[in-house]
Order: C-alpha cells, then structure tokens, then sequence
C-alpha cells in the first residue's frame, strides 16, 4: 500500500510540472508582467530595466524554473486589475466556489443514491421508468439552460428564491460561508440544483447499471440462499460492490462538477473562482489566468490522486496487489 | 408418509416470456430421506440447477413456480410467507453453489460472510457467533482457520474457497444441503476432497443431500440415488449402483457410456448423437425420441409416464425400455 | 448483390428498422441538418442582412401571444431579428462547429492512437501519458482556458472574426485523447492477428500495413464515439458561447442565442432564450439516442452473439 501511495505521489509531481510549464508558457508568450505591475503609462526604457531586473531577458528554462520555484511557496504573480497577488485574490474567491460544489454535491448524493438503488432493485416500477425517461432527456439539457429556466420560473415569476449572488455571509477565521445565515442558504438553492442536474442523470444510470449488474451475480444469489434479510443483501452486498466502481469516477466527476461551475457561476453571478476567472479572461488579466490555470491542475492532480488512494483502500484487492 | 425429509411432487416451473410461457421443469417428484444422497444427473439444461433453486423458491426472473408441491420435513414450503421462506433458507436448507471464485462477496471478510448467517438464524452473541463459524471452519478441514477468518475471499484458493463455502452451508446444521455442482469448476485432484467431505457430513450430521452434476462418475461415488433429468423430466430414477450397472433408459445408457472406464477395455466410448433441445423446441412425444436409437412411432407421438419397472426402486419413462 | 441490397439485408438495416427511437432519432436529426444547411432558403428572413431588421421590431413574442406579430412566429430577438430564422442559422453554425471538432479531434486522435498502438514501446507510452493527463482535466476546463488563451493573444475582435475555426480547434483538442484511447485500443486488439502478420510476411511496409490494414478495422468504435462526440462537441460550442469566448452575437450560434436571451429572462422575455434552448436540447438529444442505438448495435459482442 505505501509503494503504492509513494507511485501515485511521483505521478502528480510529474504532472503537476506538465501543469506548471504549459501555464508558464502561456504566461511567457501572451502575458507582460511588467504592465501587470506598473500599469501602461510607464516609459519604454523604464520598462526595460525593470524587465532586466525582474529576470524577464533570462533565457526561458531559467525563468520557468523560477516561476515553479515561486509557485511552490505559493508566489503566482500579481494581478494586474486586482493589484494584489493573483494567490490572494483566487483564495478569496475559493469559498463560494467550494461551498456551491460541496452543496451540490450533497444534492447528487442524496438523490441519486436512493434513486439509482431502487431503480436497480425496482427497474419496472413506473418510478424507475419515469426517473429512467427524464435522465435520458436530462443528458441533453445544458446546464446553463436548466439554470435560466430555474431562475425564470423561481426567481422571476413565482419570486420564491433568490437568483444572484451568494446573499449574507458569515466570515470564520477568513473564510465567507453562506452556510450560516438564512439568506446564504436560500442563495444556495437555485445555482447547486442547477449543477447537480448535470450529474443527477448520469450517476443515477451508473449507479442502477453497476447495482443490476451487481445483483445478478452468484454472491447475491448465495445471499439470499443463506436466507440473509433482504436490505442487508441490497444495502451491504449488493451496494458495496456497486460503490467501487462508482468511486473510480467520482473523482473525474467531481472535476467535471468544477468545470461546470464556470457556466453555473456566471449565470447566477456567484462570486467564486469561475466568474473571477471569466472576468480576468475580459479584463486580459494573464497573471490571473495562469494562476487559475495552474490552482486548477494541482486540485485535479490532488482529487484524482486521492480518489486513486481511497479506492485502494475501499478495494482490497488493489490494497494486496498494492502492498506487495 | 411420515419421515421424508424432503418431498418433491410434481413440480412444475416455467418462464414468463414476452411471447409466452416456457416450461423449465416439467412436473417432476422425488423423494429423500434424512442422511439420504440423491445425485440428479442431466446435461446442462436439462432443468437440474433450476430444480435445486426451486426448492428454495429461489429462481431467478422471470421464472417462476408454476405448480407441484415441495414440502420439508412435513412443511409445505409452497405455502409460506417470504419471510418464512427466508428462515428456510440458509437455515433449515443450505445451498453450495458451482463456482466458489464467483459465490463469496469479494468485498466482505470471511467472518462477515459467515456470521451474518448465523446472526440471521440464531440469536446468539458475536462472540458465539464467531465460535460457530470458527467450529465450522474446522471441520471442512481449513487449515489456521482462525486466520482465514479474517481474509477476504480472493486471499483463497479456489479448493479453500469452496471449503468454506460448505463451511457456511453448514453454519446452521441444516437438514438438507443442495449443492450444485460443486466440483465443476474445481481441478479433479481438489474434487475429490470436497465430495469425500460432503459425504462424511452428511453421515455424521445427519443431513440430507441433492447433489445437482452432469458428472456420472462423481455421483456414483457419492450418492445412494440417482435421478436422470432430460430436458426439464426426469426420465429414469433408481439406486444408483442398480443405474450404474444397469442403465435402462437409452439417455442414460448413453450417459454412463460416455464415460471412460465403463467400458471393456479397447471398446471405444460411446457417443449420445445430437443435442439435448433448448426450451423453446422440446419434441413432441418423447423428448428424447430425436436422439434415441431404439426409438419407435409411439415415441414420436405420446409423452411416456416415469413408470415403475422393477418393484418400486427402479422407475423409467421410456415405451420401449420400460416395459 | 449490389451495395445498396447488401445494406438493405445487413444486420444493421434489420435492426435499424425495428427500433424505433433509432429511426425518430435519426429523422429527426437529418431534418434539422437538412433545414439549417437550407437556412438561407427556408427561413424567413435573412439575420444577417441588416437592411431587413427594424428594431421597431424587438423583443415580439411568439405570434400565438397576445403582443405576437404574424411575420414572426416565434418572435424576436432584442434586435428586431425573426428568431425563428435566427435559430436556422445559429443551429448551422453549431452543426458545422460541431462535425468540424469532431472530424479534428477524430483526425488527432486517430494519428496519436494508431502511432502508439502500432509501433507501441517508448512511444506509445509517452503519448498515452500526455493522454492520460489531459484525459484527467475535464474537456470544458481544457476548452474554456483554450479559448481564453486564444482570446487574449488574438484580441477580442480578431478572435470573434476567426471564432468559427478557432472554435474547432479547441474542442478538437479538448477531445482528442478520447479518440486516441479508442483507436489504440483496437489497434492493440488487431495487431497480433493473423491478416496483419500476414502482411507483414509478404514485405508490405509499415505505414501501409497501418492505413490499409489495421485502419479500417478500427473504425467500428470510432464511428461509435463519433456520434456521442458530435453531440459532445455542440454542447461544448454552446457552453463556450454561452460564456462569451465562442460565436459572437453578430454569427450567432445557439449558445451565443441563449446567452443574448438569457438578460431579457428578467422582463420576461422568456423566448429569445427558450426556443434555441429546445431546439439545442433535440438536436444534442436525437444525436445522444442514435448514438446509444449504434452503440447498441455495433457492440461486436453483441453483433456476433
């Protein structure tokens, strides 16, 4: 298990390089460091000698080395609109983005377990076959429209719930959470239903798929020749070796999840990394961007990297194979 | 009528399709006695595996039990409610299924597989719980099985895993094991220790056995009864050292002389023509007419009945040798 | 027998005509390419002929509405434009999009897969590495920072000229791996078999083993992606859009629609945005049902048994 871990640490080193040098060559082609700091009206020859000093006439492997170099202690540059470095500023932005992910993904978890499970166990209910039509339309459904419709039906005919913004926050120790206060959570709604219906449709096919599949093996049939209670064979037999393969794609998903915040944060104009980085993509804010770029890659070495990890551990086959 | 462990009477099972019903069994009996072995031999399709599961109610969509009767122990098991079906189950009668690669669950430990059966029929303690799957393990013969215990299945062998998948039929002391063909999938040197073992239980547990082979040779060595299944019938009961001697019934005669040894030396094997018929197109007459050398015009017309031939241990369905 | 009766007795024709989510699919998909390639034909107006908007016009309902007007049936847009015809063109930008990506990310993919499964070793494990990585990026963050790349060294207004091509550029390399593992996949599974070692016994060289021989036998699942992908690729063309980095509003595309609808959402002006959005929704929709048919039915496992 421990090579294992260590193999798995050595990939993402390796990655994350591949990461980090596609971001400095974005930033070395397009970006100008110098305008990021001192803004436009500074004189040519100024210019140069500050580009001397900050190293921008060294040759390039030098100065991605640097760039990595200051990356690991957490120096992404400076943000050209935002004047403060471009860490601090997606640091500040994170929350909302994080929190909108982790409410969404409470959503999915709570709806497509219980769904997918009983469509599997039940595939000729009227239930199961209704869930089974809407997700196969649902697929199709962009997330972005699913969002407008929300907000035209919730936010601007009925006026229930709330359409923009992440409403009242609460600061803890730096970070802004809309868990806390009433208007935070009703902020919440629309824009994590709206992403969980991206992923509502395919989990629950998966999860119904791999549970048929499941409880038609012999293990179950021997299950219930030992006369087990029949949630114990649904819910402990059948479901944990449905869940192995569901968490092999968590982590994709999570990441498809984060992708897809981009659309969500700005249709409802939540204040986190995805509409932050649309703006720096209208503001040509490069050092912002790169930094966007590379935060993003490191979060899915990390994901992918630990779902690798917790599925060695939830699969004892791998832990074996992995300890030997 | 009293004392039959396990009465099977006319059992039919069938199979709802969308262009109708098929029969898989097609109303067949037995009996068996406590400490009784019955081998139902047939090729595969026959019905022999869907009989074991019917006697738990256990086939799986979308056939169903379609009518005859199965009672244990003086139980019509027809009549019960699922859930005492499901005290039946695992309890009263265990099942060893044909593949132990497939039949264990790969995610849970041994111990898991093995007290939550004895959790779902006893009221008993973990700790108890754990002596008797420990008790168990020993007397399939595992080696340290203390520390099997703790192993998942893929930690086994294939012959270990089978042990303790007889390990867990017995659990509960049940009175009746069905395995079905429990030595298929195993290498023939680890075979024979998984029969020798389920024949020694039975003597000293005092368990009945059905035990669901294509494989003569395995059943002769094992059983006291035979019953010879043939596209969902069965088509010659008896002892089994009278059918091993004497096959009566042109299948079964085929069937015992399609295997090696049981010929004079130099005589080639004999071969049963043909296949046996998939469900949808089971012959007329005599399911077997189309494969049989001693068949007549009868045969091709009128089903024959599983009659009596000599006193009341050897029956036969066949016009021509049955008489 | 000829081509054509060959068709008409495959397996593939037999199956095609009993299914019939496969065939409303696929009618249904040919009549919305048919109609957005006659666009300039069958639509009503032309969008991009400025002389015919009067922006007197904008914002009408659909003509079943009360403020409806018949000249436009379902209504228009905020700038006076018939969004009916406006959808015809947008739905042809997005299926020329589209088929494009999708043709560039077969053509990477299918060049990246067949080199590394066939010569295999060193190479093929360096080019499935820098699959697999990108493969572990979700394809929208690829494309979305792709996009926002090419629109910073660009500029805005030399980006929106060249959006059309741009656009397939990036979702063709925001796709390719998924083509690159299929391709190698099935080369691997055909390398080692006989008619390959054949050719190789006879002296064929390489490249030509490789195009004429294993090439052929790995387009089954490449035509089964391919439709999946297409769909794929229309979603993403219309996220990008959606977003401001794809078809400006003056080409629109059906994300660049919904987009410019979605502000009028708030006065309830609900059309400018739903209608594209339906009609986004059947087409990815039918494309989505056909390709599960074909993948149903290409499946060789299931071909053969």
């Amino acid at each position: 298990m421990f090579a294992f871990i260590i193999r798995r640490i050595i990939q993402a080193v390796i990655v994350m390089l591949v990461i980090s040098f596609i971001g400095f060559s974005v930033q070395h082609s397009i970006g100008d460091p110098v305008r990021d700091m001192v803004g436009e009206r500074v004189s040519e020859a100024e210019r140069e000698a500050l580009r001397d000093k900050l190293g921008l006439n060294d040759p390039f492997l030098t100065q991605y080395f640097r760039f990595v170099k200051n990356a690991c202690y957490g120096d992404l540059g400076i943000s050209y609109f935002h004047n403060k470095p471009t860490m601090h500023v997606i640091l500040r932005k994170a929350p909302a983005t994080i929190e909108l992910i982790f409410a969404t993904t409470i959503i999915i978890l709570l709806i497509t377990f219980p769904v997918g499970v009983y469509s599997a166990i039940n595939p000729n209910s009227w239930f199961s076959r209704v869930v089974m039509g809407v997700s196969t339309i649902g697929v199709a459904v962009p997330v972005f429209l699913t969002a407008i419709i929300l907000i035209y039906i919730f936010g601007v005919e009925l006026q229930w719930l709330p359409a923009f913004g992440r409403g009242d926050t609460v600061n803890i120790w730096g970070w802004e959470t809309g868990f806390l206060t009433k208007d935070g959570l009703l902020h919440l709604i629309l824009p994590s239903i709206s992403l969980a219906s991206i992923m509502l449709p395919l989990y629950i096919r998966l999860i119904r798929s791999e549970m048929m599949e499941v409880l038609e093996t012999e293990y179950i049939k021997f299950a219930w020749a030992k006369g087990l209670n029949r949630y114990r064979v649904w819910l402990l037999h059948a479901f944990k070796n449905t869940l192995l393969p569901v968490i092999t794609v968590i982590g994709v998903e999570i990441g498809i999840l984060f992708a897809f915040t981009l659309l969500t944060e700005t249709v409802f104009q939540w204040q986190g990394m995805g509409f932050m980085f649309l703006e720096a993509v209208e503001r040509a804010d490069t050092a912002l961007i790169v930094a966007y770029l590379v935060i993003v890659g490191v979060m899915f070495v990390v994901i992918n990297t630990l779902v690798d990890v917790i599925y060695g551990f939830v699969n004892p086959m791998v832990r074996i194979t992995g300890s030997k | 009528m009293v004392g039959h462990l396990l009465e099977v009477k006319d059992l039919e099972v069938k199979f709802a399709l969308r262009f109708g019903d098929l029969t898989a069994i097609d109303g067949i009996s037995f009996i068996l006695d406590k400490k009784e072995k019955l081998g139902l031999v047939g090729e595969s399709g026959a019905g022999k595996s869907v009989t074991g599961f019917s006697i738990i109610n256990l086939i799986s969509k979308p056939g169903y039990i379609s009518g005859g009767s199965v009672t244990l122990d003086g139980v019509k098991l027809n009549d019960l409610t699922d859930s005492e079906m499901r005290e039946i189950r695992g309890n009263k009668i265990s099942m060893i299924f044909q593949d132990p690669m497939m039949t264990l669950n790969p995610v849970l430990t041994i111990a898991t597989q093995m007290t939550e059966t004895v959790h779902a029929h006893r009221n008993v303690s973990k700790n108890d719980a754990m002596d008797i799957a420990l008790d168990k393990l020993k007397k399939v013969y595992i080696p340290s099985p203390e520390k099997r215990l703790f192993q998942y299945p893929h930690e086994c062998s294939g012959g270990m895993r089978q042990r303790i998948v007889v390990a867990i039929a017995l659990l509960t002391n049940p009175a009746l094991i069905i395995a079905d063909e429990p030595t298929t999938a195993l290498d023939v040197t680890i075979q024979a220790g998984i029969t020798d073992l389920l024949s020694e239980l039975c003597e000293t547990d005092d368990m009945g056995l059905i035990l669901i082979t294509h494989d003569l040779a395995v059943v002769s060595q094992v059983t006291e009864k035979i019953a010879v299944m043939y596209a969902g019938k069965i088509i010659e009961t008896g002892l089994t050292e009278d059918i091993i001697k004497n096959p009566r019934h042109p299948y079964t005669q085929g069937l015992i002389g399609s295997i090696p040894g049981t010929q004079e030396m130099g005589k080639r094997l004999t071969q049963i023509k043909g296949m046996m018929p998939t469900l949808t197109d089971i012959p007329k007459g005599c399911a077997f007419h189309p494969r049989c050398d001693i068949g007549e015009q009868i045969c091709r017309e009128t089903t024959p009945l599983l009659e009596s031939v000599d006193g009341e241990k050897r029956l036969i369905a066949c016009h021509i040798a049955g008489v | 027998m000829n081509t054509w009766q060959r068709f008409n007795n495959s397996y593939f024709f037999y199956s095609f005509k009993r299914d019939p989510v496969a065939i409303a699919s696929f009618t249904i998909f040919i009549f919305l390419v048919g109609i957005s390639f006659l666009a300039p034909v069958v639509a009503p107006f032309n969008p991009y002929d400025t002389s015919t908007i009067d922006i007197m016009d904008s914002e009408l309902p659909p003509n079943w509405m009360e403020e409806g007007d018949d000249r436009f049936i379902l209504g228009t847009d905020i700038q006076g434009r018939d969004l009916l015809s406006t959808m015809l063109y947008g739905l042809r930008t997005s299926v020329i999009i589209g088929i494009g990506a999708v043709l560039f990310q077969a053509f990477l993919g299918i060049i990246v897969g067949l080199t590394a499964g066939y010569l295999g070793g060193k190479i093929d494990a360096f080019l499935m590495r820098i699959a697999d990585i990108q493969f572990s990026i979700p394809y929208l963050i690829v494309a979305i920072i792709a996009s926002a790349v090419f629109q910073i060294a660009f500029g805005v207004d030399r980006f929106e000229a060249l959006a059309l091509p741009l656009l397939v550029i990036i979702i063709g390399i925001s796709e390719w791996p998924k083509y690159a593992r299929t391709v190698r996949a099935s080369v691997l599974g055909e390398r080692n078999k006989e008619y390959v070692e054949a050719a190789r016994v006879i002296g064929l060289n390489r490249r030509l083993i490789m195009y004429r021989h294993i090439l052929p036998n790995t387009m089954t699942p490449v035509l089964v992606i391919s439709t999946i992908q297409v769909a794929q690729a229309v979603m993403s063309e219309a996220a990008l859009s959606f977003l401001g980095l794809g078809m400006p509003i003056t080409k629109p595309s059906l994300g660049s629609l919904i987009n410019a609808g979605f502000e009028y959402v708030f006065s309830g002006s609900w059309w400018i945005t739903l209608f594209p959005g339906i009609l986004l929704v059947l087409f990815t929709l039918v494309i989505i049902l056909f390709g599960d048919w074909l993948r149903d039915v290409m499946n060789p496992k299931l071909y053969k048994g």
